[in-house]
């Protein structure tokens, strides 16, 4: 028996491209946010009011990534964004090279922010660096707020946490404590911005906007 | 879930190394960090499944888990995370910085020589 060092990362391949993605946003001086929750967090619900309601400001141009339909594509595609989907066929997770030959069907010359739809995965997604600029991890208050407690990779690694249908705090439909919630975020992750959000309704999304626009202009 | 696509990168991974050595790899060592979600069960039957056929097939992996390390801000303590409930051992600050958590590495392979 012969023992070999080797000391290579295993995800070599997958780096590779995100260092190439790197390098895309970075020469055309554009944002990309990496989007990841729970299936059903209600992050393309999230896209499409941000993309109206910023359409003034901000061009967005969306990268979905779902195991298998064009649902989410055609929901982004209604809000006259351009969208690129990406269908995994059964993988948890979406890759640096699948965003790789994404970016190249956006027009990303018009655009000011790219944001990734990852797969709906807490888990998967956090082990695979697309090459964005920052992750933004999604949790609804009806999957309960011992997530970042329960799935700290993914709360420790993302820049901002957006805590969507807060409406249905009112009257009591779920129990949620949004402080939980922050700070056990916040243990692993002191700088993680929050922003207790609804979607549907409209409720907070201006603190959200607002931290979207300052990012933009930041690049 | 995704320890098939680890296990298939691994697999890629250890064979070009073995390639080199012209010899057939029995086992390897690999290393990740605190943040990595790698079940080992599980990385070890995807690795089972992708090596079948292969110069790979039969390898036993070794999988070691290095804990994620922080600094203490407020005695200066570097210690392992827990992370069900992160504090400083010494001091109980629950205000520290996180150290870069280790990448998933292949350390080391064993190769049949004879």
């Amino acid at each position: 028996m012969k023992k070999v060092n080797v000391v290579k990362k295993i995800l070599y391949a997958n780096e590779k491209y995100a260092f190439e993605n790197v390098l895309f946003f970075a020469e055309h001086k554009k944002l990309c946010l990496n989007m990841i929750s729970s299936p059903g967090s209600g992050k393309t619900t999230i896209l499409a009011r941000t993309i109206s309601d910023l359409k003034d400001k901000i061009k967005i141009g969306v990268i979905e990534g779902d195991i298998q339909t064009d649902i989410d594509a055609r929901r982004i595609s209604q809000t006259k964004a351009p969208v690129v989907q990406i269908n995994t066929d059964g993988a948890c997770h979406l890759s640096a090279a699948q965003v790789n030959a994404a970016i190249k069907k956006l027009p990303i010359k018009e655009l000011d922010l790219i944001i990734i739809e990852n797969v709906g995965n807490l888990v998967c997604p956090s082990d695979f660096d697309l090459g964005e600029n920052a992750k933004v991890v999604v949790l609804s208050v009806a999957e309960g707020d011992d997530k970042p407690i329960k799935y700290p990779a993914i709360f420790a690694k993302s820049r901002a946490m957006l805590i969507n249908k807060i409406d249905l705090l009112e009257g009591g439909m779920v129990d949620f404590d949004i402080e939980r919630a922050k700070t056990d975020a916040r243990r692993l992750n002191k700088g993680m911005e929050v922003f207790p959000i609804s979607a549907r309704t409209g409720e907070g999304m201006n603190n959200w906007y607002d931290w979207l626009t300052a990012s933009v202009k930041s690049v | 879930m995704h320890e098939t696509m680890l296990a298939q990168s691994l697999l890629a991974t250890i064979s070009e190394e073995a390639a080199k050595h012209n010899a057939k790899p029995v086992a390897a060592k690999i290393s990740c960090g605190g943040l990595s979600a790698v079940n080992d069960e599980i990385l070890c039957f995807a690795f089972e499944a992708v090596a079948k056929d292969t110069p790979c097939e039969g390898m036993k992996l070794h999988i070691e888990h290095k804990p994620l390390r922080a600094n203490c801000r407020d005695c200066g303590r570097e210690f392992d995370v827990n992370l069900s409930m992160p504090k400083c051992p010494e001091c109980d600050g629950e205000s520290f910085e996180l150290l870069a958590d280790a990448p998933l590495l292949l350390e080391e392979i064993e190769l049949q020589t004879d």
